[in-house]
């Protein structure tokens, strides 16, 4: 009987103790969790803090105030004056929305031929397709480079988007995806008489959508994040998309020590993409899980 | 099925036609570039064909400055940011509580603009005549005296540069993470916790092996990624990185190509398929190792 007891009591000691060591590690995790949160957020933060601080209030700042002391929204103004901002923003609009349509007019077909339609030299299409997938960029860029500025489309919306339009990658996801529908379905609307392309967007494309809408979001980040071919491709200012416009800023913009302004049309260039991962977060994360590269 | 050949061609024919331009072609063509010797863009003719593309790259200051920087780069970036993400994912996998909130915050620098965000960092680091910049007033707290980051010596501007690599990276692995560490079966841990197995015995000997295919997948990943740096270069210091000694392959290619050093696609295109070879080999040997380490289900 005492010796039950005494087991009983030492057993609910150590579960204390367990407890007592589970709760301070769990504070250890989340103190660790939050510093890297806030390593995350402080940029973010502190462009927002920059770009509400005035010129002269900034340069004043021997030591950099993490809080405004008078705030003020004439750094947007400027943002949008001093600099064809506006524009830049506008071009990346266009930009962006034609090279995705133009990719999804170049992969749904391509998806569905793959997934659906039986022809000859099928299978060794298919694999020379995923084989593409291994090419980098930059082997190619070089080439396109030379490709475009013969055809004189430098400084167009042609030559920015049509080398950006294609992706392999994006088929295959689709292909994976159409796949999946039960030949039972295709078979019944061949039966009713309806044509292929009906099929496919009566009733494939709608039983595809989540995967549709996951291919157009990653297209669109990667579109409004491109630098590299668009800086290439253009140095007429009336076709610099955000990145390049940022970087002409920086270079020849406000003057290199206007850096509340910058802040300002970072900002503004920030703020898209922010709101759209905020509506779409879920979709996004499972979109990259399953399809992104980055890193 | 019935063969429908001309059909299914059809439906093809805009994803041939522009992978063959703009994919397929140019990759033969990239390597034609790199053998034609004395090439001029101007009138496109070219002396002879050979080897010396390489050869003067290879003997460039500013493409053996750019391979060191770009090695650097990718030996403390790949370990850093995947040992961190694993860091973090294991801690988000232990919580509950504001586990979605953390996690959508983690992802955050994914969806952002790396040339508008590097903007940012390089205020944080920089040091100019006004301020000698918040992260100099911090380290000023541990009793270090200023440097300046963005216009200062090399070692400090590399850092900076894998800092904000690795804050841009880290998302992406984070999420893969999290997600590989989710799929883990409870009943491992189950019948672990049966056993009395301790806590790293545990993570040792069934979460790790779980997810080794995807923490290798990211090693493979992070390799391939670090190694064509570029846009978080010029974020940080603008587009003249052989001036600032912080070029990388990439950046290398693209001068050769274009701006101010520009107008050499044959040197260009000599330093790609070097920097292709460098990176099929390290991915060669990651496979061989991995067959040895992974354990795939």
């Amino acid at each position: 009987m005492t010796n039950q007891t005494a087991i009983k009591t030492t057993a609910n000691a150590s579960s204390a103790a367990g407890e007592r060591n589970k709760k301070i590690l769990h504070g250890f995790i989340y103190a660790g969790l939050g510093l890297w949160a806030l390593i995350v957020l402080f940029p973010f933060y502190w462009m927002l803090i920059t770009s509400i601080k005035s010129y002269g209030s900034y340069n004043a700042e021997r030591i950099p105030q993490l809080f405004p002391t008078s705030p003020t929204l004439e750094n947007y103004a400027d943002a949008f004056t001093a600099v064809p901002l506006a524009d830049y923003f506008l071009n990346t609009l266009i930009f962006t929305v034609l090279t995705t349509v133009l990719m999804l007019f170049i992969i749904v077909p391509a998806a569905f031929a793959f997934s659906r339609l039986e022809f000859r030299g099928k299978n060794a299409l298919f694999t020379l397709f995923l084989s593409l997938m291994m090419i980098p960029n930059e082997l190619v860029i070089i080439t396109n480079f030379v490709t475009i500025t013969n055809l004189d489309l430098r400084n167009s919306f042609a030559g920015l988007i049509l080398p950006s339009a294609a992706s392999v990658f994006y088929i295959y996801l689709l292909k994976e995806n159409f796949a999946q529908i039960p030949d039972e379905l295709y078979y019944a609307a061949k039966v009713d008489g309806t044509s292929d392309l009906k099929y496919l967007l009566r009733i494939m494309l709608p039983i595809c959508r989540p995967t549709v809408v996951t291919v157009t979001i990653l297209k669109v980040i990667e579109c409004w994040n491109s630098y590299v071919w668009p800086r290439l491709i253009t140095d007429e200012e009336a076709y610099f998309l955000v990145s390049n416009g940022i970087q002409e800023i920086r270079e020849n913009g406000f003057g290199r020590e206007n850096i509340p302004a910058m802040m300002a049309a970072v900002v503004v260039i920030s703020v898209p993409l922010i709101v759209l991962f905020l509506i779409f977060r879920r979709k996004i994360m499972e979109g990259v899980a399953r399809g992104g590269t980055k890193g | 099925m019935e063969k429908n050949n001309l059909k299914a061609w059809l439906y093809l024919l805009p994803a041939i036609l522009f992978l063959g331009v703009f994919l397929v072609y140019p990759l033969i063509d990239v390597f034609i570039y790199s053998f034609e010797e004395g090439y001029n863009t101007a009138s496109q003719t070219y002396l002879g064909v050979g080897g010396y593309n390489y050869s003067y790259v290879l003997h460039d200051p500013y493409f053996l400055q750019a391979v060191k920087n770009t090695f650097i780069l990718v030996l403390i970036t790949v370990p850093v940011s995947t040992g961190l993400a694993l860091l973090i994912s294991v801690g988000l996998a232990s919580i509950s509580k504001l586990r979605e909130l953390f996690q959508t915050i983690y992802f955050l620098p994914y969806v952002t603009n790396t040339l508008a965000v590097g903007l940012v960092f390089m205020i944080l680091f920089q040091k100019t005549e006004y301020s000698d910049g918040l992260i100099n007033i911090l380290l000023g707290v541990f009793g270090m005296s200023p440097i300046d980051f963005i216009d200062g010596p090399w070692w400090a501007k590399m850092l900076v540069l894998c800092v904000y690599t690795v804050w841009v990276v880290l998302p992406f692995k984070i999420l893969i993470l999290t997600s590989a560490l989710a799929s883990v079966k409870q009943d491992y841990y189950n019948a672990a916790r049966v056993d009395g197995t301790g806590r790293m015995r545990v993570f040792c000997r069934i979460t790790l092996p779980m997810i080794s295919p995807m923490l290798f997948y990211l090693i493979i990943t992070g390799f391939i990624g670090a190694f064509k740096a570029y846009s978080d270069a010029v974020a940080l210091f603008g587009t003249q990185l052989n001036a600032a000694e912080m070029n990388t392959i990439v950046g290398y290619v693209y001068d050769m190509l274009y701006g101010d050093s520009g107008g050499y696609p044959s040197y260009a295109s000599a330093a790609a398929i070097i920097l292709f070879v460098i990176v099929l080999t390290i991915t060669v040997i990651n496979l061989l190792v991995s067959r040895r380490h992974v354990h795939y289900s």
